[in-house]
């Protein structure tokens, strides 16, 4: 399984944490495709804990947060 | 010449009784901007940097920028610069709200009080008239009342900053508050009020704009700059629509998010006080300061009460430093901080630091009157603030004095989690290295908005930048702690600066004031800034020793989390830092002095 976590707008009209069987995704941007969510929406995206990009490979177990443009201090 | 400033300042002279107006030098404003720039050339000329923080030698100065009171977005920003009671080194701890531009209104960039008074008074300032006013039925009270007090006195139009009993009693976590939930926060300003006797200011003014030097000008740079902060989704949308704390569940997610008075860095539970958890449960509208495109603060309903509620900051720091996902709780005790008038990040932080030392037996269940300082209990983060804000029991005038005097007590000075005795604020510096060298340089003590490295390297703004690295990390602190330094001294909020940069801000300088900064000579203004007051610090007693973190940051790894094993490099970057700096074991050379204009 792998976590996908989902914050602020993201939120919106969608769960806040879902779960998806890996099979099947290969990389951050099939989850994306999968949510339809676009790419351009995502400011930030967390690998299990560290930036990445949509690209970028996924694997079971693995903890996707996804943010819109978002900050404050 | 047209310009902004109004050329003119106010010094109240509590000891004397008196009020003159003097002639502010158009040069010397131009040269340091205003605000935090200004305010610190003039207490460092007065000689101020030597003098005993609490005592009636020291002046504070509450200074606007050129921008203030203009049409500039956010323009209406006010700056309180004096010396710290916490660090005994430069304070300067900004606001927003309206006081800041209806001064500017009513004819002054600034006020410098000195002295004394041997009654609580406050000072009341209409256009012209300025008047020293008997505070007595006003000293003890709690701010929101004491601006209910005034403005029933004043009218409803009147802006009222005011001190709370913590500022009273000189605790040195004390912060000054305006239009209820405004704050000058750090490094203990409302205590050197308080070592005045200075209850108050409240300032009402005819006018309602000031003209600039070129109106077209202005018109088209800050058109511009609008539409740049409302097209871009840090300014447009995320602030607006969730506050700062839309940040817990980022920095909690990398697993930089202090916990158990930074024991831990993940928060199991953060999601619980987000942004998020805040706008469904709490949220009646957007707060704005003037002239706010953005509105980040939050309205809240508070038990049936219409209040200001928690930023970011105080909400991580009695959040999960003091391992609370009790919102409610978080809500109640941000606004006792806001009554009493306490720092709403030392105040808490140095709650974590006292929960740290209940947990490892320094302080006694003896000691705490009933209210244990256990992890996790909200009754214990509200009560203990109020012992703090009112100073009613031994241990709690201790901690008002801030985490750093209150482990040292126990003779732990290592669990204070501050900076130059200032407590540091919500992100992990050993999971991001860049604002290490922020915390650790700050002149000011621990603090993140001095060069907000999170942008780039948590944020990826203006680009993103890998947060584990120290590479060009020392480069880019220094070009975000100039550009701040510019912002703070021009009058504007920081907040702007996710959407716009240098050209903007010397493009309503320039339109604003008659200078004609570029981007390289407007970020040098900031650097001139950046260097003055560290030789203030110097002058003030600061060695080199004080750029540093706590020891847990340097020596203790992240235990666990997607920041596990981290520690901060700052052996590797603070030479770095100094060597773009120019500087020499902590201090500017002769030769970058004389670069700046220093000499």
């Amino acid at each position: 399984m792998i976590e996908i976590r989902l914050f602020a707008t993201l939120r919106e009209n969608r769960e806040k944490i879902l779960y998806y069987e890996a099979e099947g995704l290969l990389t951050a941007a099939d989850i994306l495709h999968r949510l339809t969510i676009p790419s351009a929406d995502v400011a930030i995206l967390l690998i299990n804990g560290i930036h990445a990009k949509p690209a970028d490979a996924v694997k079971d177990y693995d903890i996707i947060a996804l943010f819109p443009p978002v900050g404050g201090g | 010449m047209t310009t902004s400033y109004n050329l003119k300042m106010l010094r109240v002279n509590l000891t004397a009784n008196t009020v003159k107006t003097e002639v502010l030098d158009e040069a010397l404003a131009k040269k340091f901007i205003g605000g935090r720039g200004l305010g610190t050339k003039i207490l460092y000329d007065e000689g101020i940097a030597k003098v005993e923080p609490l005592s009636p030698e020291n002046k504070i100065i509450f200074i606007n920028g050129p921008l203030t009171g203009t049409n500039v977005p956010t323009g209406g920003r006010y700056m309180v610069v004096t010396k710290s009671p916490l660090t005994g080194m430069i304070a300067s701890s900004n606001s927003g709200g309206v006081w800041g531009a209806r001064l500017k209104y009513a004819g002054y960039d600034a006020i410098i009080v000195e002295g004394k008074s041997k009654t609580p008074v406050y000072l009341s300032i209409k256009d012209d008239k300025v008047e020293i006013l008997p505070a007595e039925d006003i000293w003890g009270k709690e701010t929101l009342k004491v601006e209910e007090i005034l403005k029933e006195k004043h009218g409803k139009e009147a802006s009222v900053l005011n001190i709370g009993p913590a500022g009273e009693q000189m605790f040195e976590l004390a912060c000054i508050m305006n239009e209820g939930d405004r704050a000058a926060g750090r490094s203990g300003v409302g205590a050197v009020m308080g070592s005045k006797l200075l209850k108050a200011i409240v300032v009402s003014a005819t006018r309602t704009l000031i003209e600039p030097n070129d109106k077209e000008k202005l018109r088209e740079v800050v058109t511009g700059a609008l539409t740049k902060i409302r097209e871009n989704g840090v300014t447009g949308t995320g602030l607006p629509t969730y506050g700062t704390a839309v940040l817990v569940n980022i920095v909690n997610n990398i697993g930089s998010f202090p916990t158990r008075n930074w024991q831990e860095s993940y928060f199991a539970e953060a999601d619980k006080t987000g942004g998020e958890s805040l706008k469904e449960k709490y949220l009646v509208k957007q707060g704005y300061c003037h002239r706010c495109p953005i509105g980040c603060g939050r309205i809240v309903n508070l038990d049936g009460k219409i209040v200001g509620g928690p930023e970011y900051e105080p909400i991580w720091a009695y959040g999960a430093n003091c391992n609370i996902d009790d919102l409610h709780a978080i809500t109640l005790a941000n606004f006792w901080c806001n009554e009493l008038g306490l720092d709403a990040i030392s105040t808490p932080t140095t709650i974590a630091a006292a929960m740290e030392l209940y947990q490892k037996g320094y302080i006694t269940e003896a000691d705490c009157g009933g209210v244990p300082l256990v992890w996790g209990s909200a009754e214990a983060i509200v009560e203990w603030t109020k012992h703090m804000g009112y100073g009613d029991n031994k241990l709690g005038r201790l901690m008002a004095s801030g985490s750093w005097r209150l482990c040292s007590h126990y003779g732990v000075p290592e669990f204070s989690m501050s900076v130059k005795k200032q407590e540091m604020p919500a992100y992990d510096a050993r999971g991001i290295q860049g604002i290490g060298i922020t915390y650790a340089t700050s002149n000011r003590g621990g603090c993140h908005v001095r060069g907000y490295m999170i942008s780039p390297e948590v944020l990826g703004l203006p680009e993103p930048l890998d947060r584990f690295s120290t590479e060009g990390k020392a480069t880019w602190t220094k070009i975000f702690q100039d550009l701040t330094a510019v912002i703070d001294s021009c009058g504007m909020c920081l907040f702007t600066s996710f959407a716009i940069g240098a050209p903007e801000y010397a493009g309503m300088l320039n339109a604003a004031t008659g200078t004609t900064y570029d981007v390289a000579g407007v970020l040098e203004a900031g650097e001139r800034i950046y260097n003055l007051e560290r030789l203030f610090n110097k002058e003030a007693g600061m060695v080199a020793a004080d750029d540093t973190l706590p020891k847990r940051l340097l020596e203790e790894p992240i235990p666990d989390g997607p920041s596990k094993g981290e520690v901060s490099k700052l052996n590797v970057t603070l030479p770095q830092y100094y060597e773009v700096r120019g500087w020499k074991d902590a201090f500017p050379t002769d030769e970058t002095l004389e670069r700046l204009g220093l000499k």
